[in-house]
């Protein structure tokens, strides 16, 4: 790892600040991916602004309807809490199921949306649940947030706070783990609720994490994994690697999808 | 460089260190505690888990200034008055481990997963939460007995004292 100087931030204002003090900086809140990356010189950030410490930025709160997860709230917090089982319990189980139990122990929400990692589970769950990304100066709706691997609509120096998002009356999240990372080859999450139907797919798409209208359009009027049968996902658009070809992530497209609407 | 002080194994420690130091580097090559392991190095392994503030973490994913001011515990803190703490001493009794070098990650993994599932740890729930830590040796069979065996254990005990 390259040299690199660490600040403890006490208050969202207070990292801003920080993080406005050098140029090649980078927040860093469980670091399960950043320290990582810095170990293998791929990233070198000179400053480090740590947001693990803002109180501001933790908490479970349900409330009028509507789930508020603060941005540093880790998976593990995610994965066991009572607010979030009864309010989204594909949520909570979408959490137990990043990375092994000690990278969720640091890991947390805002860092996994902000980093937008095209394999991360958490960016098909704020699509899937219209969630609202809050940042330290606006709302932005998750539809307009993820916009490519590993981008987003975040100003260089703009802080993840909070999500939130209205519980759906029926959700279910599903992904084929590669066996080694545990991140997806493909996970789909998918919602009904009042604004009708919505299907996010992470882990697959070329361009990252995308909603499959083709899918909202066949549950629309029968929220079945049945209706899922005959519809496809287009190769041409999805990832190849080591890991598996475009036509490999199709076909898990679509039965990840049908398994995750069997769950909800 | 940056004076880190921290709470290991109930012992409050400080020293300086550059930034880039990693909290297993701090553990091992400061402190000498080499009980806590590097395995991969690339965060898979598990063999260099630790607890903070009473939650297994990676010590090889994070770093000592990340750990500033928290409660670090490592395998060499389990055990009380020269006796093995009851995880340690069911992996000696189950031989869970031939040739011993994830066997510290292991032990904390177990402990970390005892505290959050207590007596209604079964086997399954065992090998999901052993997802982090790898041993190339035993075929986890004698891990995953040595783990239920010292659930059982522990939770005899905590009945047996209420």
């Amino acid at each position: 790892m390259y040299e690199t100087n660490y600040h403890r931030a006490s208050s969202v204002a207070d990292a801003v600040r920080l993080k406005g003090a050098s140029e090649e900086s980078k927040y860093v809140s469980g670091g399960m991916t950043l320290i990582p990356t810095m170990k293998q010189r791929l990233a070198a950030p000179t400053d480090l602004v740590d947001l693990r410490h803002v109180a501001e930025m933790k908490g479970i709160t349900v409330s009028g309807g509507s789930v508020r997860i603060g941005a540093a709230t880790t998976h593990a917090e995610v994965a066991q809490s009572s607010d979030i089982k009864a309010a989204c319990p594909a949520l909570a189980h979408l959490a137990s199921l990043i990375g092994d139990p000690h990278v969720r122990h640091m890991g947390t929400i805002g860092g996994s949306i902000a980093n937008n990692d095209p394999a991360a589970d958490y960016p098909s769950a704020m699509l899937a649940l219209g969630a609202t990304i809050v940042t330290d100066r606006r709302e932005i709706a998750a539809d307009d947030f993820f916009t490519g691997l590993f981008e987003t609509a975040l100003a260089d120096d703009e802080i993840v706070v909070a999500v939130t998002f209205r519980p759906p009356e029926r959700a279910g999240y599903c992904k084929f783990p590669n066996p080694a990372s545990r991140y997806a080859m493909t996970g789909v999450f998918v919602t009904r609720g009042a604004d009708g139907v919505r299907v996010g797919v992470t882990g697959a798409g070329a361009d990252g994490v995308f909603r499959h209208a083709a899918m909202e359009a066949a549950l629309a009027g029968n929220f079945s994994p049945q209706a899922l049968a005959g519809v496809t996902t287009d190769p041409s658009d999805l990832l190849s690697d080591i890991h598996g070809s475009a036509e490999y992530r199709a076909n898990l497209v679509a039965v990840m999808a049908r398994r995750a609407v069997a769950a909800a | 460089m940056t004076k880190v002080t921290m709470t290991v194994n109930g012992r409050q420690v400080s020293g300086d260190v550059e930034d880039r130091t990693l909290l297993v580097h701090f553990i091992r090559d400061r402190l000498g505690l080499t009980g806590t392991h590097v395995g991969c190095d690339t965060s898979q392994c598990g063999a260099c888990v630790v607890h903070m503030d009473g939650k297994s973490i990676k010590s090889c994913s994070t770093l000592a200034v990340q750990a500033a001011g928290s409660s670090v515990t490592t395998i060499e803190g389990l055990a009380q008055g020269g006796e093995l703490h009851p995880v340690q001493a069911a992996f000696k009794a189950n031989h869970g481990l031939q040739c011993g070098f994830c066997t510290p990650g292991m032990v904390m993994a177990a402990v970390d997963m005892i505290n959050r599932y207590g007596g209604t740890l079964d086997e399954k729930t065992v090998r999901e939460n052993l997802e982090g830590n790898i041993c190339r040796c035993t075929g986890y069979h004698n891990i995953v007995k040595a783990i239920l065996a010292a659930a059982s254990d522990m939770s005899a005990g905590r009945q047996a004292a209420e």
